[in-house]
């Protein structure tokens, strides 16, 4: 792992080769982990992100993602948007796990709807009203809701109300949008503790697309809450495998 | 039966009228009382239940005239001064609140007089009944001296002096008496003698924070209907103003010409009393109605009521002491309630429970309080031990595990088989003990091949019957 120094001094270079128009560090944020902020720069604050879980079985990997981001790129409080078919495929969101994620619970206000169209609305409603840092929303299935226009909305919504819109979906493939940054998203094996425990939790990160620099990199990253941060596995390097980066949005579709 | 704790033993507070009749009284131990009649039923005294019994029975006297006390312990007290002649005289009065006492069930001993202390020493102490014009004095002569609900060691002394009933007393001069048991005893007997009187001070609800409007012309525009409504609120807004309350609930009933009548309620998170902030949640609500408003031939009246009164604190006033950003959460809450309900906009509060599917609760935000308990203390360096999400009721699966008491090797849930890779546990959790046919659950955290996570447990022992069963009961990222 290069020194503190050096990193810093590549993320300046980094900033400064970054196109035009993208947002600036203040207005960004990290991951956490070097090798993935390498590669993915920060990410936009006021900004759209969409989270695909690689399968529908991989719909709470996803949404551990989604929260975890939403841990890192604003203050509380956080609005999770679900849908009452994700909450009856994968469960609803329980208290004690919350808190051991890193999150208050207290600071969070849970909204549960019917369609996809609820969930676009409400999702919508929390992040204009410029009362939360982030916004989850949690959608089940296609459908005709999905459109390039709900996605336009919703980042026009995070711009206005300054609020990370976080969009996770499972059981749907990866398509073009608005979003700033679209990740696919699946369990990664753990490292194991004493006695083969599973250990914190990982994920295999893809990254889809990226509004401002080029799309493909994969990571493996461990979740640690008392960093908040995303960490690299402590065994292996981050990047397992190397993806040029030419590689086109959507291909990896789950 | 009732029984209490006092100074260490278990005594009889209260007794019922067959353990009455077979020799047992309040104040006697239960251990004596058991010794007595082996078959007793005993109940532990329960002060707060007694509380909201009389409350309610309060409230539900409050049918026979409106000026109602309660009389502690365990009384009411009614002035029924021009209230007789609705329930056919005196006698057709208390026939009437003895009637409604068996129908609550309860046992009433009841008495009507000139003066309230003369009712309530008839009532606990004498015969009751119906106290006719004049004759206090002569009825309540006739009580013996514990109507004056002395100290035990003054009733005593009173004894000793041979002192038996309050005509005794009546009979000798006062001084002696105020000498001897302090000045106030000789009003104290003149009031049960009838001879002075004091007044009640009745319980009244306070009166509802309502308006009301009766339109002369039946109206059937939303833009009408939100014209008043908008009145409507304006007036209850400032009636909450002279009282320095909010409120949390807001109530609007409209009477259709035909009779039928609508009622529609929003909810806030805290108490309020913003107009404009009701009347847009108003809107909402209206216009998220499953059955919108059907006007038929017109609504000719609308009333609009508030509910859950709470003091506003003064600091609160100042609008800028909290920040806009708790305004703008709570003014979000609000809106989304209004629009989805308050079953689908809520808040995560811990619950003092080992079970896990009790330990978290999901409360609608607008009526979330305080937490009353913490959430349990995460491990530092060690992975979250409980699942992000949790399914209720869990999902049973089937498992293979090598040991008969150990983690599973595989388990097989909704068609796809897992094959296990790492496993932690068990962690056991007993069902609470009170419930009936609870089971012992062990509980594994598990990881696949493939590297999802999941919580698993056993509920019940190898080799127990029924056979223990596996389930699912949440995942982890």
């Amino acid at each position: 792992m290069p020194a503190p120094a050096t990193l810093q001094r590549l993320r300046d270079q980094l900033a400064a080769l970054a196109p035009r128009g993208c947002v600036d560090v203040e207005d960004g944020f990290r991951l956490g982990m070097a090798p993935a902020d390498l590669g993915v720069g920060p990410l936009a604050r006021k900004g759209l992100h969409e989270v695909f879980a690689a399968s529908s079985a991989q719909a709470v990997s996803a949404n551990g993602f989604g929260l975890s981001l939403a841990l890192r790129a604003a203050p509380p409080p956080l609005v999770w948007v679900l849908e009452d078919r994700a909450l009856s495929e994968v469960g609803a969101p329980y208290g004690a796990g919350l808190h051991e994620w890193g999150l208050e619970p207290s600071d969070l206000v849970l909204v549960r709807v019917r369609s996809a169209q609820a969930l676009l609305a409400a999702g919508e409603e929390a992040l204009k009203s410029g009362a939360v840092g982030a916004v989850l929303m949690s959608g089940w299935g296609e459908g005709r809701a999905w459109s390039l226009t709900a996605g336009r909305r919703l980042a026009l919504a995070a711009e206005a109300g300054a609020a990370t819109a976080l969009l996770i979906r499972s059981g749907a493939k990866p398509r073009p949008s608005a979003a700033d940054t679209r990740w696919s998203v699946e369990a990664a094996p753990s490292a194991a503790l004493e006695a083969r425990a599973p250990g914190r939790p990982a994920f295999r990160a893809v990254l889809l697309r990226s509004r401002k620099g080029p799309a493909g990199g994969e990571w493996i990253m461990e979740w640690d809450r008392e960093a908040r941060s995303f960490v690299e596995p402590a065994a292996a390097s981050g990047r397992v495998v190397p993806v040029s980066g030419d590689r086109q949005a959507g291909v990896r579709a789950a | 039966m009732l029984v209490d704790k006092d100074k260490g033993a278990l005594r009889l507070t209260a007794a019922d009228p067959e353990a009455l009749a077979v020799g047992l009284h309040p104040g006697m131990t239960l251990a004596d009382a058991r010794a007595r009649t082996p078959q007793l039923e005993a109940v532990p005294h329960d002060p707060a239940g007694d509380e909201v019994l009389l409350r309610r029975a309060l409230i539900a006297f409050g049918r026979f005239s409106p000026m109602i006390a309660l009389c502690r312990p365990h009384g009411l007290m009614l002035d029924v001064t021009g209230c007789a002649h609705l329930f056919d005289g005196e006698a057709g009065l208390v026939r009437r609140v003895r009637e409604l006492a068996a129908q609550m069930g309860l046992q009433a001993r009841t008495a009507l007089a000139r003066t309230p202390q003369t009712a309530r020493a008839l009532a606990r102490f004498g015969p009751g009944g119906v106290v006719p014009e004049g004759e206090d004095r002569r009825v309540a002569r006739a009580l013996p001296i514990s109507a004056l609900e002395l100290k035990p060691e003054e009733a005593q002394a009173l004894r000793r002096a041979g002192l038996i009933t309050l005509g005794d007393l009546d009979d000798r001069p006062r001084a002696a008496f105020a000498a001897r048991f302090g000045r106030d005893f000789p009003h104290r007997l003149d009031l049960i003698l009838g001879q002075a009187d004091a007044r009640i001070t009745p319980v009244r609800p306070a009166p509802p924070v309502m308006a009301d409007r009766v339109l002369a012309e039946p109206i059937q525009t939303d833009e009408a209907v939100e014209a008043v409504l908008s009145d409507l609120l304006a007036e209850v807004m400032a009636g909450l103003e002279t009282r320095r309350c909010g409120a949390r609930l807001f109530v609007l009933s409209v009477f259709r010409v035909d009779g039928h009548v609508r009622r529609i309620g929003v909810g806030t998170a805290r108490p309020t009393r913003d107009a404009r902030a009701v009347l847009r949640l108003f809107k909402e609500r209206l216009a998220a109605l499953a059955h919108p408003l059907d006007p038929g031939f017109g609504f000719d009246q609308l009333r609009l009521q508030a509910g859950r009164l709470q003091t506003i604190p003064a600091e609160q006033e100042a609008f800028e002491a909290r920040s806009a950003r708790t305004e703008a959460l709570d003014a979000l809450i609000d809106r989304l309630t209004a629009r989805l309900g308050p079953e689908a906009v809520l808040k995560v509060e811990p619950v003092d429970t080992h079970l896990p599917e009790r330990a978290c609760r999901l409360t609608p935000a607008v009526q979330a309080a305080a937490a009353q308990a913490a959430w349990p203390e995460r491990e530092p360096e060690q992975p979250p031990l409980r699942p992000l999400q949790l399914f209720d009721p869990p999902q049973p699966v089937e498992a293979i595990s090598l040991a008969p008491d150990g983690p599973p090797a595989r388990f097989r849930w909704r068609r796809i088989t897992h094959q296990v890779t790492r496993a932690e546990g068990p962690e056991r959790i007993e069902d609470e003990w009170w419930r009936k046919g609870r089971r012992v659950r062990d509980y594994y955290r598990v990881e696949d091949a493939e590297g999802r996570r999941f919580w698993l447990f056993r509920a019940g022992h190898f080799g127990e019957e029924p056979e223990p069963r596996w389930y699912v009961h949440g995942l982890f990222p």
